[in-house]
Parts: C-alpha cells; structure tokens; sequence
C-alpha cells in the first residue's frame, strides 16, 4: 500500500515536470514572471564574459529580490545555463537541487546538458561590486552598512545610481552616514564629477577618518585637480593626527585591560602580605585552581545541562571562592601559622606547595591545556570611533573593579575588615585589644586565597587553562604588590593600572619584551627610591 | 684541630673528602677497566661534576642568606652570567668547525645575518679574558645591584622580590634573538676548551677535578670571611640590623662585600657548568632555579657552609633519581623538601646530625643552638 501511494505522487510530480517544462519554455517564463531581469538573464544565457558583465550591471540596479540570489549564484558558480534552450537555473548551495533563476520557483527535472556561467576575473569583481550594490536595499540595516563599507572600499561608480535610491529611503543615521561617505568615496575617484562635489566629498572622507580613507585620499586618480590634491593631502595629515590618537587610545585601552588583570591577580596577594608581611608563592595556583574550577563546571555542564552554560561563570565564580578559599585556609592552618615570623621561610614553604598544587592539577587533569568557552556575552567586539573593544576585556575590566570595591566594603565596613586593618597596622597592639589574630590570620589568608580564585574564572577566558597558568602571574603580581606599596588596597589598583598601562604604552616603541625588561628595571629603581612602596603605612610599626 | 685556624674540624673533613673525590673519581673514571666494581662511568662523570657546581654554588647562596640574612632568589642571574662567558669562550673556539664554517661568527650569528662581532664579544677568543670576565662581569652586576639596593635599605621580602625581578628581566633579556647571546637555543655545540676536545674522558676528568678544587677554594674562602672580625659583623647585621648601624658599623658595605663575593663565587660555578654540560641557554635564569637553589642550602644547613653543599648534592642526586625513576612524582617530593625542611628541620640536615649526636651524648637532652634570624 504504501509503496503504491509513493509510486503515484512519484509519477504525478513526473507528470507535473514535465507539463511545466512543456508549457512554458524558460525564456518565456523569465520575461513573464522576472519582469525587469530577461535582459540580464538574456546575456548571462550568451555566455560571453562582457554580457556577463553587462548583465551584472543590469542585475545591480534590479529591486527584483531574485537578483541578489542571482549574483551570489554566479560568483560561486551555481548559476547554469541550459545551453539548448537558453534558461538560467541556480543550484542550491548544499545538494544538487535547481531553481529557476528568475523565478526562485524549484524545477524537479534537472534538463541534460547544463553548464555553469564561466567566470572571469573581471566578471568576479563586477559580481562582487554588483552584490555590494544590491545589499544596499537590503531589509537589515546591519546589510547595508556592511554593503556601504563595501561599495567605500570598490568604489564602483555603477552602484551610484542604487546608492541614491538608497539614500533617498535611508532612516537610520548610522547607516545614512556610511551611504554619503560611499557617495563620497566614488564622487572623489570619478572624474566626471563637478570640482565643487568632489571636493566637498573629500571632506566627507575626511570626516571617517579611518585606514581606508587614508588610503583612498593616497591614491587618487593621476588626473584629479591640484585642488583637490591639495584638500586630499590636508585631509591626510588631519587624518594621521587622529589616527595617531586613536592608536593612543587604543594602546591606553590594553593598558587598563592589562592593568585589570594584573589587579585581579594581585589584590588577593596584597591582603595577605599586608596582613601577614608574607609573600604567599602559591598564589598563582589558586588563579589556576579557580580556572580549573571553571573548566570542571563547564565540563559538568555541558554533559548533564547544556541549557546553563550561559551561566557557568556565574556559576563558578562561588564554587571557585569557596574552594580556594577552603585551600588557603588549610594551608595556612597546616603550614603557614607554624612559620610566624619567618616570613622567608614561609615564602619558602609557599613556594614548595605551590609545586605540589601544580604537580597534582598536572596529575589529575594532564598537563595539557583545557578548553574553557566563552558564553556569548562575552564574545564578540564592538568599536568606538576607531577603537576596537572586545566584550571579554571589557567585561574583566568591570569585573576587576567590582571585586576590587566589593573588597573595600569588607575591609572597610565589616567588623573582619577592622580587625584585619588593626592586625595588619600592629599586630601585638591587636591581639593586646582581645584580636584573635591567629583567626584573623586564617581568615584573611582563605580571603585572599578565594579572590585569587575568582581572578582565575576571569582569567580562564583569556589565558590558558593549564597546570603553569599561575607561574605566568606570579611574577608579575609581586611587582604589583610591591609597587603599590603594603597595607593599601589603593595602592594596588594605582599600581596594577599604572604597570599596565605603561606595558602597552613602552611596546610600540620598545617591543614587548624590551618594555617589560624597562619596567621591571623601573621598578627595581623605584623600590631603591621608595623601599615600602607607592602607598607605604607611615608609622614605626612597619618598621620590621 | 687548631691547624689551619678558620678550619673547624668538620670543615677539615669537607676539603678532605671533595679534593680526594677530585682525584680519586677521574682516576676511576679513566684507569679501572669497565667492568671493574671501581668504575665510574663516562655519564657519571660530568654529571657529579655538575653537582659540585651546584655545591659551589649553594655555598655562595648560604654566604648571603646564612650569614647576612639576605635571602637572594636571584642567584641563578650570577651563575648563568658566569656561565655565558664561558659559553662565549667556547663559542670563539669553535672556530670555523661551526655548521656554517665562518671562522669569526658562531653559527647562531651567521644564521640571525650578523656581519661582524658585536663589540661584547671582542676578547672572548682569549680564555685569560673569558675567565677574568666569569668573575667581573656578576661581580660587577651584584656591585652595582647591592650598591642601590643596601644603601636604600631595601630589605627582607622587598630585596628576595626585587632580585627576583633582575633575574626575570635579565632572562626575558637573554631570550630575545638581538641581544646577541644565541637567544632561546643559548649557546651550545661546542668543540674544545683550552685546546682540548670537550667530550675527552680527560678533558672531563680535568674539570671534575677543577671544579672541586673550585668548591673546596670557594668554602675556604667563605669560611675566611665569615670567621674574621669582619663574619661577626656580618653575623651581627644578619641578626639585629638596626642595632649594628646604630653601633656605628656602615651596615651596608658589609652587606655589598658579602653579596658581591657571593656573585663572583656564583659565576666562577657557573662557568664550571658549562663545559661539563655542554650548554647554557637563558633557562638558567629562570626564577624557579634561583628559588631551588635557596632550597639546597635549606636543605643542609643554613649559616653552615658544609651544609650548603651537602644539599646541594643530596637535593641534586634526589633529583636525578626522581626525575629518572618517578617523574611524576619529584615535583612533589620538592615541594615537600621545602615544606617539611621550613617547618621541621630549620637548621636542616647538619642542624639535624647535631642533635642526634648531642643527644647520644647527653640523654637530658640538647642545648638548642642558636637560631639564625631573618
């Protein structure tokens, strides 16, 4: 039975083909459905590759909506021609389904002897100018804007009559704007234009202000007027000048997003030097223990509930606190608080726990890199003026500050907070006034440890997740922390922006690694100058 | 055992034991036939001697941290500069036996298009410059460094960090391609030092030997300073800075004359490294090695001399055992060396062998000696 019903609407769709196919020879069709597009499919059917393209100009100034399928078609040489009977089909991008070309409608039999459109180079680039055209009338202002930019970069004076039909309709300012700078950009090249409209296009140029219009002013037509070299090479200059700021700028925007990791990295080691005048060694691995923390809630997530791993960090940022902070207080209570005193020593001892901490992460997970993603808020850039800024530095830089403030309320305004400045201003005074320090000391430490944590989610999106992330920031941490000097948490935020920022500011200049050689020569010299650092207690009790 | 009069008796042993073992293993080596119960291999030849640099060097360590207080995690930073002009010598004398066959520039030059010898290396081809450099290049560096850093009154976990970074800085230095030190590969491949070939079995046995009569001049040295007037001082600023400069004693030359020494001791090892193993690259300046280092002398004894380099060989053999039969496991086996040694035996193993042998002697129990303090 069922084989029967599927022989019948086999043979019916055969019988239907084939009534088509009869009825309406294609050419025939085209001019009676496509309207405007016979013409252009008439030469496409010629083959040659100057029809081609006269097709192509055709086909851009077509509102048809099948010409922008036509033109995609052509360039990826879907686009075949019946040579029999001069019809256009497209074949479908995946599979070998036909369409007719002017019609969009499926044709099921596919007729012997189809040949693809030949291309060549100069047919590739009208194709190409001819899709910018189109998209320019496209329903989605993202499309036009991106096909504006495009037309900017071929400047096709045959997509100026669609770019004034575009204009006239155009509502959104954004993309108005990059239709004129278009205009602009082919009124320039073209020497038919009036002196008067070309110059005044030059200032439009100008006025973008990017890469792209440098290099358009740089490379106007030999037979441009001397005054409109003269306005093109002032627009140059005016442009350099703000390119150079924008570089600036630029430079200054890695610098804070440096600067905030570094602040991440460091703000937990501040706390625990400031208080315990010890340098916790181990304080990169609870960065990596914190990654890895993220990395084993994702793991978890994506086999038993794919549906959250938009929130896996905010899922993993306590589970990441908790857990190191459990793992600092336990290595302060087995170790650390039996070392009072002998802050070397202790900085010796941190340092072997950080290489079993490192050993075991090495031994459980494998000393490969693991891959923790990026929830879609996070991916992805957006530019300001001729700035490019991504969601993933941004979001590290909110974050930084929000842990560094949050961590200012605590010591500020909880009675921990009091307790941890008395013990970290006079530590015998404190315990003199009934501070249980050695409490304070453990607390602290766990406090410490769990922001490292939390720096370790944050740095799992833009570092890698392996056994050796901490050593990478240990170094630099210290810097931070001594710099900015003990006991003051402002001093490690001016200190962690200022390394930052100055880093990417010395590497156009210096190259990376000769710029990072200079700051730690500066801060060498700056400790000779300040041996307690930028924001030092002032009081006889630093004095050890 | 008043004989040589900075020597105790336990320093007398030392110098025994490291000049016979200078001797007596290189014989070994090159007389007793293979399968002789006195042999000692070709592999275990160089690699002892690397563990007498490694002494040497931990007993430099253990001159500024056991005896001055200044706990330096940038040791590494005179030892590989020491060892990089030895390296440099033996560059030159490569000659043109290098890949390339330029009898001036070494392989890495011609490679990175270098046209002539940069003005640094001038001199390298002499071994009488290239040893005067072993010892003035570090010491220079640790003279300048101490210079700043001793007069400014940086201190405690300020200096171990600030030391920390110069090495730091000096390896990402030595790793960049244009500075003219082989970069990432270092400097390596080397032919024949003074004339003779390096992999000789007794080329090898010449510097096992020069390198414990180096350990054992370093340790005399050493023992001179610290057991002068000019030691106690030292041991006086170790124990209550303040006080001693309050007593008029200018803290900080003697602080730079012990740390300077210590540099100069550091890159006489390192340039006894190189030749027995054959390289040196900007690795070596890694914070990581300068921080072990710390650990060898933790190990033995801090403020002992002799202990110094006792850990250094038995945290070294650990590590070749480990590392060969338990690669897994050495990481932990380090970490718990600095754990445990900070917290159980802080005067490490001679600290150790003390109490067990004053308790022999004394059941009522010992008189706990005194404890160096930071």
């Amino acid at each position: 039975m069922r084989l029967f019903r599927r022989l019948l609407s086999a043979a019916l769709l055969l019988a239907a083909a084939l009534l088509i196919a009869w009825a309406a020879p294609a050419s025939v069709r085209a001019q009676t459905a496509g309207g405007d597009l016979a013409p252009a499919l008439a030469k496409i059917a010629a083959d040659s590759y100057s029809d081609t393209e006269a097709a192509l100009v055709l086909l851009s100034a077509s509102t048809n909506p099948q010409a922008g399928v036509i033109v995609a078609a052509l360039s990826d040489g879907r686009l075949l021609v019946d040579p029999a009977t001069k019809a256009v089909y497209v074949r479908a991008k995946a599979g070998d389904a036909l369409a007719d070309a002017a019609t969009g409608a499926a044709v099921s039999v596919a007729p012997a002897g189809l040949k693809p459109v030949r291309l060549n180079n100069r047919v590739r680039r009208a194709a190409e100018a001819a899709a910018g055209a189109l998209s320019l009338l496209a329903p989605d202002p993202a499309k036009r804007l991106e096909a504006a930019g495009a037309v900017f970069k071929s400047r096709d004076a045959a997509a100026l009559p669609t770019l004034d039909a575009a204009l006239a309709k155009e509502t959104v300012p954004q993309v108005r704007d990059a239709l004129q700078q278009a205009k602009a950009a082919i009124l320039v090249t073209s020497s038919s234009a009036s002196e008067a409209d070309r110059l005044a296009a030059v200032n439009l140029v100008v006025a973008r202000g990017d890469q792209e219009a440098l290099a358009l002013l740089a490379n106007l037509p030999a037979d441009a007027p001397a005054s409109l070299k003269a306005a093109a090479a002032n627009g140059i200059a005016k442009i350099n000048r703000s390119l150079a700021i924008w570089s600036v700028a630029q430079n200054v925007w890695y610098g804070l997003s440096l600067g905030s990791v570094l602040l991440l990295a460091a703000i937990g080691l501040a706390i625990t030097f400031g208080v315990m005048g010890v340098i916790n060694m181990a304080h990169g691995e609870m960065v990596m223990l914190g990654a890895y923390t993220t990395y084993v809630v994702q793991d978890a997530i994506r086999t038993d509930a794919p549906w959250l791993f938009g929130w896996s960090l905010a899922i993993a940022l306590p589970l990441a606190f908790l857990f190191t902070g459990v793992v600092g207080i336990v290595i302060e209570r087995t170790v650390i608080r039996f070392l009072y005193g002998r802050p070397l020593e202790t900085l010796l001892a941190t340092w072997g726990i950080s290489l079993m901490l490192q050993q075991a992460v090495r031994s459980v997970f494998g000393p490969t890199n693991k891959e923790v993603g990026a929830p879609s808020w996070m991916s992805g850039a957006f530019q300001v003026g001729q700035l490019s800024i991504t969601y993933n530095r941004l979001w590290i830089i909110v974050f930084a500050l929000l842990v560094f403030f949050a961590l200012l309320v605590v010591l500020k305004r909880t009675s921990l907070g009091l307790y941890v400045r008395a013990v970290t201003q006079n530590r015998r005074m404190a315990a003199a006034m009934g501070i249980r320090t050695g409490r304070i000391d453990a607390l602290t430490f766990g406090l410490g440890s769990g922001i490292a944590g939390i720096a370790g989610v944050a740095l799992s999106q833009i570092d890698n997740v392996s056994p050796n992330l901490g050593q990478g920031y240990i170094i630099d941490s210290f810097m931070v922390v001594v710099f900015g000097g003990v006991g003051n948490l402002w001093g490690t935020l001016v200190g962690a922006l200022t390394l930052g920022v100055a880093n990417k500011l010395l590497e156009p200049f210096a190259g990376a690694v000769l710029g990072k050689i200079a700051l730690l020569v500066f801060i060498i010299l700056f400790i000779q100058k300040r041996p307690r650092g930028l924001f030092a207690l002032k009081g006889r009790s630093v004095e050890a | 055992m008043r004989s040589l009069g900075i020597l105790d008796r336990r320093g007398l042993i030392f110098i025994v034991l490291v000049l016979a073992a200078g001797v007596l293993i290189p014989l070994a080596n090159l007389l007793a036939p293979a399968g002789s119960p006195f042999h000692v291999s070709d592999y275990l030849v160089p690699l002892l001697g690397k563990y007498l640099c490694y002494a040497l060097l931990a007993v430099a360590v253990d001159l500024v941290w056991g005896y001055c207080g200044v706990l330096s995690l940038g040791h590494g930073a005179f030892f590989a500069l020491g060892g990089y002009a030895m390296g440099m010598y033996l560059m030159r004398q490569i000659g043109p036996r290098g890949v390339y066959g330029n009898p001036v520039l070494p392989d890495f030059m011609v490679f990175l298009n270098y046209k002539e010898l940069p003005w640094f290396w001038l001199g390298f081809d002499h071994f009488a410059f290239a040893a005067l450099m072993v010892l003035v290049v570090p010491g220079l560096l640790a003279f300048a460094f101490g210079w700043f850093a001793f007069r400014s009154r940086v201190t405690g976990v300020y200096l171990s960090i600030i030391t920390q970074a110069m090495t730091f800085a000096l390896m990402l230095a030595f790793f960049r391609n244009d500075m003219g030190f082989g970069g990432n590969n270092g400097l390596t491949d080397f032919k024949d030092i003074l004339g003779f070939s390096i992999t000789a079995g007794t080329t090898r046995g010449a510097l096992f030997f020069a390198s414990a009569v180096a350990l054992a001049a370093g340790y005399l040295l050493c023992r001179a300073l610290v057991t002068s007037k000019y030691g106690k001082v030292l041991v006086a600023v170790r124990d209550a800075e303040s006080r001693t400069r309050f007593l008029g004693y200018k803290v900080a030359n003697y602080k730079l004359l012990a740390w300077t020494v210590s540099a100069m001791l550091a890159g006489v090892a390192g340039a006894l490294y190189v030749p027995q193993v054959g390289i040196i690259n900007p690795g070596e300046f890694a914070p990581a090695n300068s921080i072990e280092m710390v650990i060898w002398v933790a190990v033995g004894g801090r403020g002992t001399l002799v202990g110094a380099a006792l850990g250094a060989l038995v945290v070294n053999a650990g590590k070749t055992w480990f590392t060969g039969a338990l690669p897994e496991a050495w990481l932990f086996a380090l970490g718990a060396l600095f754990v445990v040694v900070t917290l159980f035996m802080p005067r490490g193993i001679i600290g150790l062998w003390g109490d067990l042998t004053s308790r022999l002697r004394k059941p009522a129990g010992p008189v706990p000696a005194p404890k160096p303090a930071e």
